[in-house]
């Protein structure tokens, strides 16, 4: 009369997987959440510029972003070669940028309005002309903060 | 007719749907933050009346448009630029109210006067490319990081970072209220030391 009898067979049994759906659930949830798309598909060509003293860009929602640059590949054929100004999903002219700014600070929560940041995403072929003009379109509007975004690299490797 | 019972669906496939999903969103996932050099435009109304600056504290830097690089009239390397700005931003010439007493430099008579009063005045052609522009702006911003480390650690020993490192910890929302706060009086104490007054002129006709 043994309590205690000895297992017959030492077969381990099967881990079993039907928690996996949920663990994979778990990450889904996770990525789908920390996901950030990328809001305006880049229709220029955006190779940005290597600096090593850089500071990191404040969070997304303080943040404007212009870009500009040659228009890539895709779109040279309709809209030339020289370096054009991209405002979210379009090509637009220097003169339209004062309105975008203005827009998308009234598109912004009141309490961010006055800290918000206009980063500069500028391919690294583009002459200052343009960027002067892009400027002083920023100043018109008083969005003074601007950051030039670049990659994080020696300068030297501007300068071939 | 028997009345069937519903079949159950094969929930087996189910992991390698969430999978598929998981993958999906693991490729178009960016967490990277954009970083770059943060500058500030001059307001646009003009000044009534605009403060009489001496040439000897202008630092006058011209890239022209083939890209070249003009440091007080004379053409020079990239390299050398940064310790140019330094030899500028350091010298210390002025005396009396004027004197600097934690510069470093030459002390040269025809050189700044004081950190607070040096201005560097960057011009640009509209030609000049992009790149270079930022190649330069990195290293003028170089020359007021280098000075402003020498000053953190020279007055803060004990905190075993430099300012660069610093101001990273503090603009880091991770960082605790109290290590910001009191990170903050000695930021601003050496930045007050070498203010960046960098000018960012509008371009001039420049042949």
């Amino acid at each position: 009369m043994s309590k205690f009898k000895k297992k017959k067979g030492g077969d381990l049994p099967a881990i079993s997987t039907a928690s996996l759906p949920d663990i994979v659930f778990m990450l889904l949830f996770f990525f789908m959440v920390a996901t950030v798309m990328r809001d305006s598909t880049l229709m220029v060509t955006n190779k940005l510029p290597a600096a090593d003293q850089v500071q990191k860009l404040d969070k997304k929602d303080r943040v404007m972003y212009i870009y500009a640059g040659k228009p890539s590949s895709r779109y040279e054929d309709k809209y030339g070669s020289s370096a054009r100004v991209q405002l979210n999903d379009k090509f637009a002219s220097v003169n339209e940028v004062g309105a975008f700014i203005l827009a998308e600070r009234a598109s912004k929560r009141q309490e961010l309005q006055n800290v918000l940041t206009t980063a500069l995403k500028v391919d690294s072929e583009t002459k200052m002309g343009l960027i002067q003009d892009i400027k002083q379109e920023l100043r018109k509007v008083s969005a003074l903060k601007i950051n030039y975004t670049t990659r994080v690299g020696d300068y030297t490797q501007n300068l071939n | 007719m028997a009345k069937r019972a519903a079949p159950e669906v094969n929930a087996g496939s189910m992991a390698d749907i969430a999978f598929l999903l998981l993958i999906f969103f693991l490729v178009t996932t960016t967490i990277e933050t954009d970083s770059g050099l943060n500058r500030k435009l001059p307001p646009m109304e003009d000044q009534v009346d605009p403060p009489i600056i001496r040439q000897k504290n202008i630092f006058t830097v011209l890239v022209s448009k083939n890209d070249q690089l003009l440091v007080e009239e004379e053409l020079a390397d990239i390299a050398d630029l940064r310790s140019l700005a330094i030899a500028f931003l350091d010298n210390g010439g002025g005396v009396g109210d004027e004197a600097c007493d934690y510069c470093q430099g030459e002390r040269d008579e025809t050189s700044s006067d004081n950190p607070d009063k040096a201005i560097i005045s960057l011009k640009n052609d509209r030609e000049t490319s992009y790149k270079v522009y930022i190649a330069v702006q990195n290293e003028l911003v170089a020359a007021y990081n280098d000075l402003r480390n020498r000053e953190f650690e020279r007055l803060y020993p004990s905190l075993g970072i430099n300012f660069v490192q610093a101001q990273k910890q503090y603009d880091d929302p991770r960082t605790p209220v109290e290590v910001a706060e009191e990170l903050k009086p000695k930021l601003d104490q050496v930045k007050a030391m070498f203010p960046q007054k960098l000018s960012e002129a509008e371009s001039a006709k420049l042949n």
